[in-house]
């Protein structure tokens, strides 16, 4: 096995397309699990924590540019208000030692159904950002998982960065494990209104193959909120609202849950994110009254 | 392949290392380093907790190249003084562990003692408050004991946050 360590981006597009077989490794907390298990032997591990363009962040075009290499203590230091969503999905990831470790480009790498990252990511519409020594070209989080651990990432490619949107209203996301700290998702949620374009974005966990959107509680709950005033919505629409997004899921039954579960869980954590955010809603609408 | 990096204070070279193991490996094995230990491979347990680049990091899940270059701070870095043998003194964090009786097997205890180190530099080093009850356990959130029942531990980590506090600096 070859260990391949680039110290610019270019170098790293180089080495991915000299190896397109070559593991990428950044927080390791991912990758290091399959090779000291024996579960992967890579020809090559390419280690991008070296590129400093991968750990940065900032403000670009009304988004905020995420390097892909920035670990979740980072995130919820400095992007809590301009990432809600992902900040505190990324407060659920495992432990402190894996927080300063593990990294959003790792979770889209891995795409594993239970990654926290991703449910925020498709709830906000975020963008995620490829490179090769071909270029770069940009894919909506929404076009990004194809099927069970497989992506629109070509073998050449990097994951460089995530463009946030400048959130535009509440953002919330649940998780539900056996207890609060360590775990992976039994299921997750994540739920985002946009108040200027009225629409709902979801992002569900846990819950398919790949992390999926409930479209139909999307338009659903579009339709039905008030978005001058924020009022609470009829507990009908609630009820419907969880039933859309238990609807979308496609779980199995496995060690961390049944399907019914599951299913039972999401239309729970719908109703709640959605509960929180309208309170979050009214607060904003009252203030800018 | 080779690899350089500081541990403790001081610089460090293994060689024959093969690419795929992990920091955790090299401490151990290579360089003679036994204080973090290798129990779940997985960073479930933070039995194998060392400082990476002053941050820290379960040592199972870096690979060794990935400290090409780094400092490295293991458990055997807490206790004061510079020699390897008895001369050494422990450190804040390790005497009131000891104290507190929050060392039973002592398996999970290297890790326990590098991420309460870094919560109490994090809070009383940095002049904040002393951490409470909910604060010390979301810390060690990533931590396990299989044999306290944890009350003792965090006995000793408050027992710790108020010395380090009392002296103005840690070990």
């Amino acid at each position: 096995m070859e260990f391949l360590s680039p110290s610019t981006l270019e170098e790293a597009l180089e080495a991915k397309s000299a190896h397109p077989d070559g593991l990428p490794i950044m927080g390791g907390t991912d990758v290091m699990v399959e090779l000291n298990f024996d579960k992967r032997r890579p020809a090559a591990l390419i280690d991008l924590t070296r590129i400093p363009e991968l750990a940065e962040w900032g403000a670009e075009d009304g988004c905020t540019r995420l390097g892909a290499g920035v670990p979740y203590t980072r995130i919820i230091e400095h992007l809590s208000a301009a990432a809600p969503a992902l900040a505190k999905a990324s407060r659920s990831v495992a432990s402190p030692q894996i927080r300063n470790r593990g990294t959003v480009g790792g979770n889209l790498g891995g795409a594993s159904p239970a990654g926290e990252a991703h449910p925020p990511l498709l709830a906000t519409d975020a963008v995620i950002e490829l490179a090769s020594v071909r270029g770069r070209r940009r894919v909506p989080a929404r076009e990004f998982y194809l099927s069970f651990r497989t992506t629109a990432r070509r073998d050449d490619e990097l994951i460089t960065a995530v463009l946030l949107p400048e959130p535009s209203g509440p953002q919330q996301f649940a998780k539900i494990g056996t207890r609060n700290a360590m775990v992976i998702a039994v299921t997750s949620f994540s739920l985002a209104l946009d108040a200027e374009r009225r629409t709902v974005g979801t992002g569900l966990g846990s819950a398919g193959p790949t992390p999926l959107r409930a479209e139909a509680a999307e338009e659903f709950l579009a339709g039905e909120f008030d978005w001058e005033g924020g009022a609470p919505l009829p507990e009908a629409a609630v009820r419907r609202f969880g039933e859309l997004v238990a609807a979308a899921s496609r779980p199995i039954d496995d060690q961390r849950g049944s399907a019914g579960y599951r299913r039972h869980a999401l239309s729970v954590m719908a109703r709640r994110a959605l509960s929180w955010s309208v309170t979050d809603y009214r607060k904003e609408a009252t203030r800018c009254a | 392949m080779r690899v350089s990096f500081n541990v403790n204070g001081e610089d460090v070279t293994a060689d024959n290392v093969w690419p795929g193991e992990s920091l955790l490996y090299v401490l151990r094995e290579r360089l003679g380093l036994p204080g973090s230990k290798n129990a779940c491979e997985q960073g479930e347990c933070g039995s194998c907790t060392v400082y990476f680049d002053g941050v820290t990091a379960c040592s199972c899940m870096i690979a060794a190249g990935q400290a090409e270059g780094r400092r490295v701070r293991t458990v055997e870095g807490l206790a004061q003084g510079s020699g390897k043998g008895p001369e050494r003194e422990l450190g804040t964090v390790q005497d009131a562990f000891v104290e507190a009786g929050a060392v039973q097997c002592g398996f999970c205890t290297p890790g326990l003692l590098v991420q309460t180190d870094d919560l109490l530099e994090r809070t009383v080093g940095a002049g904040l408050p002393a951490p409470d009850d909910a604060e010390i356990r979301e810390a060690l959130a990533g931590n396990l004991c299989r044999c306290t029942g944890y009350e003792k531990i965090i006995d000793a980590v408050h027992l710790a946050a108020e010395r380090h506090a009392g002296t103005g600096g840690g070990a």
